[in-house]
């Protein structure tokens, strides 16, 4: 190592702590978070109603403890050579599926959803651990592989991906499948996916869309069921198209944080005086919807901000693709990039009402201590693959 | 080969999709923006609205009802604050609840009866009373053990007190809870925002005619709410404005020396002030405690109410019609003049009985009254003058003339429920029954029509109409129990006098029928009744059959087949103040029941009498002497308890 200053202990330890990280993304992250707290201190639930679950103050204590142990654990990654990481990819991945098929055996159940472990007291999420596994299993498969997709890597990579989507959709947990999948996806898009295959897709996928928000009506009659989604799926997507037929039941969530976000005007409500948050009308508001405490009490100026300091991780975060060392930690990077995006243009575009409701939460916003490590382990794997980078 | 890929890490293909992902990014973060600018700037009026209404709910701010006073001031409808236990319609295990209160509130099956009734009817009330008028320990006791009960609570509410009980209750009327069918009533007549939160509206009597004075206007409490409807914050406050007094034109002393008078007998009396129409008292016996309906009424009491034999909840006085028997004569008597078809001093002579068609028609006097001209037909009340006339005049003339007194017609009084009774002729028949055979209008019914029977049929508020119209020289008023409308800032409007109809009868002829009037109290029918009187006094009796004896067995013995008593009068004789008419159900002969009651009721009136007691002479109308002892007499608002001594 090159920069030695030994007359101060406070100086090397600082240098220890710092050295693994990317300034940039982490002066971003520290926004994001401190961002996050103002946010959290008037959505907090113990605020306004003080209850037995949340005590007043509680979930602000509890949301920053969270956030020392995700940073934590991101120094850690941070640490790790992206070679090492890849190299762990198959070990997660394999540890990754024989959870979920334990969950499904032996899963708690809890709201009709089989998804956590128990492990004596905590709880764990399998899922979430398949949020990094897959994307790093994927690179490593495309690596070994030196980035040629043929037809039978193609079908081999298609088979890694869809066995735990199809094993968290089960649980049932679209949220989750759906972000595992993305960032699967991204891997294989960025390994290269032939474009004769992407374009179709995309058009179709564009037209799909546009055929059901006009005939979206006729599908949604009470008597017609889907194929492959559960009622409560098909009545979110329906609910979307028209949150009036549910108003006090389904359509409550969408009705109520729009009307949250469109009063929050331009400047907003001030801190602390949404009141829809601060009246209760806001449901879930310091988890999946605290997008619309914000949007309701700091106004567009205030989401603007947020939009831009998500675009400015995600514009590193390409950049850090783009110099990464080697094939694997590309895909890794632009997956772990792509994937934040994928979190908060599906909860702000639910929040706001053009997406259906799944249970994305706003990434390092939302209360909720997995999320919020996943998270901060992918921007460890980043920031890792940065000093790879950097010292390639 | 045909690959998926092209393997070019570091080419130009993978910066290709590094630039397709930051596209897709900024894409998509615009889209976001987009419809974030949609929301918060394009239609953010909309939202605001929105919102403001989720964070702001308008409380009704029930008005305080109005109280009925009588034209003394008198108070005999009023409100008063009395607790009551509340369970709110949130708490999803009523019974379990109901058996842990027991323990420090009585509660009654009753009570149980009650709340379960009333929470299946009012849902949109949020909560449903267990028990009513709570004594202040029982408040004690609940509050100290609220803690344990989420979704009670002790309430202060305003109930309706009838001070008077029985007295006067058919004419008082009753409030009790809002059923399905008013409430649509409210919503199409649009006053459903003013029932926001009353619960009561008035069912029967003044207090249904007058129920949109009496209610008042509701207030609205502006407040900030949160999700659970929960206030947190008030932000306005428009007060409720209290609905009107209403001040009778009844004298409620005169009507309890009415209903006195009546003691056990069924009837109806009504008493009108001619030169006004103003309603002095108005009678149906027997009565019931409009008390036992305000909270809503045990099936227990209205089972006894409304399956006892003697009928109590109806109006007799206005609903019920009977044949008016004699009392018919005068009117007759006018008829007959005014066609000309008799002369006052006319005499025909009364063999006991007049033939016709083959039926011979009695009188009630054996051998006849000789020699009878129309002073004597109305003092004796002879029958074969009045079927003469009857049959001279023919049906059509009399159907003709009858109206202008109100015959047969409803009078337009300010209650609800008042019957047309039955003023019969050809047109009348033929709209009545469905055959040919059944709709012929005989010649001989015209006869039985001339003394007051046959399909002759009128309530006892018609009657004394017409004795008033008499009594008023032929000038009709419309009878009223309203006097003045007071509202909260005092300020009185008095209900005008209404002339209905001037009577197309010459003055000399009703001078003429007046002159035997005023005599059948002094040597006639009704002379017993009124000996002794210091006023002069015209009236007439009558007595109705209940049953046609053509084909039916006369029963003495048993009690409601026999006739129904009338007497009709008016008095003084020289500027008469009061008219009415007396029904008493199965009394008799009119002179023997439904006269003497008219004595009381007009020494009463002029001489400030009391019936089988003498009152104190300064105390007038106090509570004590106008209460029926069932409830405890009240504070009056406006009382002032020296009524006037007689009138002019």
């Amino acid at each position: 190592m090159a920069n030695h200053k030994p007359h101060s202990r406070i100086i090397k330890l600082a240098e220890v702590i710092l050295r693994p990280l990317d300034p940039i993304l982490g002066l971003l992250l520290a926004c994001l978070l401190a961002y996050a707290i103002i946010i959290m201190m008037s959505a907090s639930p113990g605020r306004v109603l003080p209850t037995l679950d949340y005590p007043p103050g509680s979930i602000i204590s509890a949301q920053l403890v969270q956030i020392f142990l995700a940073l934590g654990l991101m120094w850690l990654v941070a640490n790790i050579p992206a070679q090492r990481l890849l190299s762990l990819a198959p070990t997660l991945y394999i540890a990754g599926v024989t959870l979920l098929v334990l969950v499904l055996q032996f899963g708690v159940v809890v709201k009709g959803a089989q998804r956590w472990l128990d492990l004596g007291g905590t709880r764990f999420q399998p899922s979430e651990l398949m949020k990094i596994a897959m994307p790093m299993a994927l690179a490593w498969f495309f690596q070994k592989r030196d980035g040629f997709i043929g037809w039978k890597e193609f079908l081999l990579s298609a088979l890694l991906l869809g066995v735990p989507v199809a094993l968290i959709a089960k649980q049932p947990d679209l949220g989750t499948a759906l972000l595992v999948a993305a960032a699967g996806i991204y891997v294989i898009f960025f390994a290269g996916l032939s474009w004769k295959l992407i374009v179709p897709v995309a058009v179709i996928g564009v037209a799909g869309i546009g055929i059901f928000a006009i005939f979206g009506d006729q599908w949604c009659q009470p008597d017609v069921q889907w194929p492959f989604l559960k009622e409560y799926q098909r009545d979110r997507v329906c609910t979307l198209l028209d949150p009036t037929r549910d108003p006090l039941g389904k359509g409550f969530h969408i009705i109520q944080s729009t009307i949250a976000i469109g009063s929050g005007g331009l400047t907003g409500r001030g801190w602390m005086l949404g009141t829809q948050t601060h009246g209760g009308f806001l449901p879930e508001r310091h988890t999946d919807f605290i997008f619309a405490v914000l949007a309701e009490e700091l106004g567009l100026a205030g989401v603007l901000l947020l939009l831009a300091l998500y675009l400015a991780i995600l514009m590193r975060g390409l950049f850090i693709t783009a110099a990464a060392p080697s094939l694997g930690a590309k895909l890794l990077a632009g997956s772990m990039t792509m994937i934040l995006f994928t979190y908060l243009f599906v909860n702000i575009g639910m929040v706001s009402g053009i997406l259906p409701v799944v249970g994305v939460p706003l990434p390092f916003i939302s209360y909720g201590g997995t999320a919020l490590i996943t998270l901060c382990v992918g921007i460890g794997i980043l920031m890792s693959i940065r000093r790879g980078g950097r010292e390639h | 080969m045909n690959t998926f890929n092209e393997p070019d890490e570091n080419t130009g293909g993978f910066l290709l999709r590094l630039l397709v992902a930051a596209l897709l990014a900024f894409g998509g973060c615009f889209l976001l923006a987009l419809r974030l600018y949609t929301l918060q700037v394009k239609y953010h009026g909309h939202y605001h609205t929105l919102a403001e209404d989720n964070r702001i709910s308008l409380l009704p701010v029930v008005p305080q009802r109005g109280n009925i006073v009588d034209r003394n001031g008198v108070v005999l409808a009023r409100n008063f604050v009395a607790y009551t236990l509340e369970i709110s319609s949130e708490v999803t295990d009523p019974e379990k609840t109901i058996s842990e209160l027991a323990s420090f509130v009585a509660i009654e099956p009753r009570d149980k009866r009650r709340f379960y009734k009333f929470r299946s009817e009012n849902r949109r009330l949020g909560s449903a009373p267990i028990r009513t008028h709570l004594s202040d320990e029982e408040v004690a006791r609940f509050i100290g053990q609220r803690y344990r009960f989420a979704g009670v609570d002790v309430q202060a509410r305003l109930f309706r007190d009838y001070p008077h009980g029985q007295l006067a209750s058919h004419l008082i009327g009753y409030i009790s809870r809002i059923n399905d069918k008013e409430m649509e009533e409210i919503e199409e007549r649009g006053d459903a925002n003013n029932y926001r939160g009353s619960e009561h509206i008035g069912k029967l009597g003044v207090e249904a005619t007058y129920e949109i004075d009496l209610h008042g206007i509701t207030g609205a409490e502006h407040v900030e709410v949160n999700a659970d409807g929960r206030a947190v914050r008030r932000l306005k406050n428009e007060p409720a404005t209290a609905g009107n007094d209403i001040e009778l034109s009844i004298d409620i002393a005169l009507q309890k020396v009415a209903e006195d008078a009546f003691g056990n007998r069924r009837g109806a009396m009504v008493a009108i002030n001619p030169t006004n129409g103003e309603v002095l008292a108005l009678v149906s016996m027997p009565t019931f405690d409009p008390n036992l309906f305000v909270d809503g009424i045990s099936t227990r009491d209205w089972r006894m109410l409304n399956e006892s034999i003697d009928k109590p909840l109806l109006n007799r006085a206005i609903y019920s019609a009977y044949p008016p028997g004699s009392t018919f004569k005068p009117f007759m008597a006018l008829a007959g003049l005014t066609y000309e078809k008799r002369k006052w001093t006319q005499k025909v002579s009364d063999p006991g009985f007049f033939w016709f068609g083959g039926h011979q028609f009695m009188d009630d006097k054996k051998g006849g009254h000789g020699a009878v001209d129309m002073y004597k037909s109305l003092v004796v009340s002879c029958n074969t003058y009045y079927y003469m006339l009857a049959n001279d005049l023919q049906i059509d003339r009399i159907a003709n003339f009858m109206p202008q007194f109100g015959f047969g017609a409803r009078s337009g009084i300010d209650l609800p429920g008042e019957a047309d009774g039955v003023l019969p002729s050809p047109a009348w028949k033929r709209k009545r029954f469905k055959t040919r055979e059944q709709q012929k209008w005989y010649a001989g019914e015209t006869i039985s029509v001339g003394i007051g029977q046959g399909y002759n049929a009128y309530t006892p508020l018609q009657m004394a109409q017409a004795m008033a119209t008499l009594a008023n020289n032929g000038q009709r008023m419309r009878p009223h129990v309203l006097k003045t409308v007071i509202d909260n800032q005092g300020q009185r409007q008095e209900f005008p006098p209404e002339q209905v109809v001037d009577i197309d009868v010459k003055p000399e002829y009703i001078a003429q029928v007046r002159q035997a009037l005023e005599d059948v109290t002094r040597f006639g029918t009704g002379a017993r009744a009124f000996a002794g009187a210091p006023y002069r006094s015209g009236g007439k009796t009558g007595t109705a059959q209940v049953y046609s004896l053509k084909g039916g067995k006369y029963d003495k013995s048993n009690e409601r087949m026999r006739d129904h008593s009338w007497f009709i009068a008016y008095a003084p004789a020289e500027a008469p103040t009061i008219a009415l008419a007396v029904l008493v159900e199965n009394g008799g002969f009119g002179a023997a029941s439904a006269a003497p009651i008219a004595r009381q009721v007009i020494d009463f009136h002029l001489l400030e009498k009391r019936a089988n007691e003498s009152a104190p002479e300064d105390s007038g109308a106090s509570d004590d002497e106008v209460g029926n002892g069932s409830n405890p007499p009240m504070a009056q608002a406006t009382g002032t308890g020296d009524r006037p001594n007689g009138q002019p």
